[in-house]
């Protein structure tokens, strides 16, 4: 089994969001980047499904030389080995197209990616490279279970789950439950050094969407404290002067 | 030029969301001086798809067979992107729901469409097709122009609203051609605990974290949740801890959530739990420790022991209803 699991650089989940040159560029000063964290869940589900020689992982990450600390965390957590489109990742259209062209002719059997990327938040990435590959997309899982040629697999929907099934090539974007995220060790830790990290040339493709601007939102106000003998008070503010119930 | 929206239906009927989705779609439809055609796919009575014209969908276009009944991402992406090029819509609008995420990026790749999701505002009018959407897990929005001629937007929950605006919806059939192949995932089962408010397009939501000390303290959340007719949410650590399931994390790296009221009992509003549920219209606190970080973003705060203070705040509650 070929697994193939795209990676995304993103900031660390602590950073204080600021942007730069009049609020068009995003502010990179100070940022630690990471492993964006859905995709450290598609991976560890990836290990495991091929442990034991049951199997290979290729990571893929469309972005430019500076990525390549991410990339090789990836390889520490234990991938087998790794891809970079060597380009700037304009949108998820762009990197979509991509991961695409790289895997059209590799004979991956599953494509893995986490539900989002916590900086643009997309949401797109797995189901456009479905579209480009035309092969099945599934979005937001739970869980992931393979058996021969067969996946199982429980999607999140409103007030629910659904559990479906998938026979052939599929990509699908893991979510929270798919699995524990693992800890590289010592061990994976040396060993990415030399694991291969192939860079690959982009593929031209149109723009279809560009950040013009950045905003942040509004401060809010002070808050206004209640006694907590008083929780009377708490619900007729929120009737009265919030509205909200 | 039109503009098309997709209507989710689960089980036949629409959501409140839905209704949403139509009102932003006809808001921009009028924005562009055309009009509005929605596609429901699967099992949906005439009179659900007439609701549709309330909310301004002057047409209907109705897919039903049995090979769609139920939700395959890319057979529904094939229908709808086939709706768009029939009608000559060159704006898809669809909810950002669970199946919304799957279906938008599919249909923007078929359409060569530039796609915005997590829409939060009408497109702007300023000659370039720009729309705010939610960036760094609502940490900050991002201003996106749609560059292409075909443009595809996700509408964030409870970021629009529900607006009536008459309109006597026409239902039409329609019909697709849907590929062998674009049948390749089959659902097996559906499980939907009908009792519950969903949680990511649920107006107010109960949400509590570790101060909670466990599982078992749990019902007082779930009553207060009832009373109000809210959805409840937790904190990463809670849902770690199995105490809830992981449908209910919200923040960073779990749902982002937008309700009018979020009340966080027990949880100190750590950076990444704010990401995600910040751009709730009113916040409410209730935590012991009075330098909890959450308090700076609250609108209301309690100082107290949830223990004690979320009796009470039920108490208080009937007392309202009664
Ligand atoms: C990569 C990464 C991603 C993360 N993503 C998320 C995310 O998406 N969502 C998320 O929530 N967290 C996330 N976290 C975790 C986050 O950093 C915090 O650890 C977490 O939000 C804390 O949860 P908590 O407030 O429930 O628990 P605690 O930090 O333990 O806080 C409990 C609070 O309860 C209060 N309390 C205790 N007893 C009582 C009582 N009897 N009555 C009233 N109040 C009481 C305490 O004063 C305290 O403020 C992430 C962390 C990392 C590293």
């Amino acid at each position: 089994m070929k697994i193939l699991v795209c990676i995304s650089n993103v900031p660390d989940t602590t950073t204080k969001i600021t942007f730069t040159n009049d609020n068009t560029e995003f502010n990179t000063s100070g940022v630690q980047y990471i492993v964006n964290p859905y995709d450290e869940i598609a991976l560890s589900r990836a290990i495991e499904l091929t442990e034991g020689g049951k199997g290979t992982v290729t990571v893929i990450n469309v972005g430019e030389a500076g990525n390549d600390p991410t990339i090789r965390k990836a390889l520490a957590i234990g991938a087998d080995d790794a891809v970079r489109v060597n380009a700037a990742p304009r949108d998820a259209y762009f990197v979509a197209k991509q991961i695409a062209e790289y895997a059209k002719d590799k004979d991956f059997n599953i494509i893995l990616t986490g539900r989002e990327s916590i900086d643009y938040n997309g949401n797109q990435v797995a189901a456009m490279v479905g579209e480009f590959l035309d092969i099945p997309s599934v979005s937001i899982i739970k869980k992931l279970d393979v058996d021969g040629d067969t996946a199982t697999i429980e999607r999140e929907i409103e007030g629910g789950k659904e559990v479906l099934t998938v026979s052939g090539k599929f990509i699908a974007s893991c979510a929270e439950g798919v699995a524990e995220p693992k800890i590289p060790n010592m061990r994976g830790i040396m060993s990415a050094r030399t694991k291969p990290l192939a860079v690959v040339d982009a593929v031209a493709i149109e723009e279809v969407t560009k950040v013009t601007k950045y905003e942040t939102p509004a401060p809010r106000g002070t808050v206004k404290l209640i006694p907590a003998d008083q929780t009377e008070q708490l619900i007729s503010l929120l009737h009265s002067e919030a509205k909200v119930i | 030029m039109s503009v098309l929206v997709y209507v989710e239906q689960a089980e036949g009927k629409f959501k409140k969301s839905v209704f949403e989705a139509v009102s932003y779609a006809k808001a921009i439809a009028d924005q562009q001086s055309t009009n509005l055609t929605a596609i429901s796919i699967g099992d949906v009575t005439d009179s659900e798809l007439k609701e549709l014209g309330k909310y301004g969908a002057s047409k209907v276009l109705n897919v039903s067979t049995d090979q769609l009944k139920t939700f395959v991402n890319q057979a529904y992406a094939s229908v709808i992107a086939a709706a768009a090029e029939k009608e000559g819509a060159d704006i898809v609008v669809l909810s950002n729901s669970f199946s919304g995420k799957g279906l938008a990026p599919r249909i923007a790749v078929k359409l060569k469409a530039g796609l915005a999701d997590g829409a939060v505002e009408l497109p702007s009018t300023d000659g370039k097709f720009s729309v705010k959407k939610t960036a760094f897990s609502g940490k900050a929005f991002a201003i996106t122009e749609l560059t292409s001629a075909n443009k595809v937007i996700a509408l964030n929950p409870n970021a629009f609203g529900v607006k009536e605006n008459a309109t006597d919806a026409a239902i039409e059939a329609f019909t697709a051609d849907v590929k062998q192949s674009d049948l390749g995932t089959v659902i097996k089962e559906i499980v939907r605990a009908t009792d519950k408010v969903s949680l990511p397009d649920a107006e107010l939501v109960v949400s509590a974290g570790r101060g909670l000390k466990g599982p078992e303290n749990w019902g007082m959340i779930e009553e207060l949740a009832a009373l109000l007719g809210a959805a409840t949410a937790c904190s990463k650590p809670v849902s770690d801890a199995d105490w809830r399931p992981h449908s209910e994390h919200v923040g960073q790296t779990g749902i982002a959530i937008s309700p009018n009221l979020y009340i966080a009992i027990g949880i100190s509003g750590a950076i990444q739990h704010l990401a995600g549920v910040s751009s709730s219209k009113v916040i409410v606190v209730i935590n012991k420790d009075p330098e909890a970080p959450f308090f700076k973003v609250a609108d209301y705060g309690i100082v107290g022991d949830a223990f004690e203070v979320v009796p009470k705040l039920i108490e208080a509650l009937k007392a309202h209803k009664a």
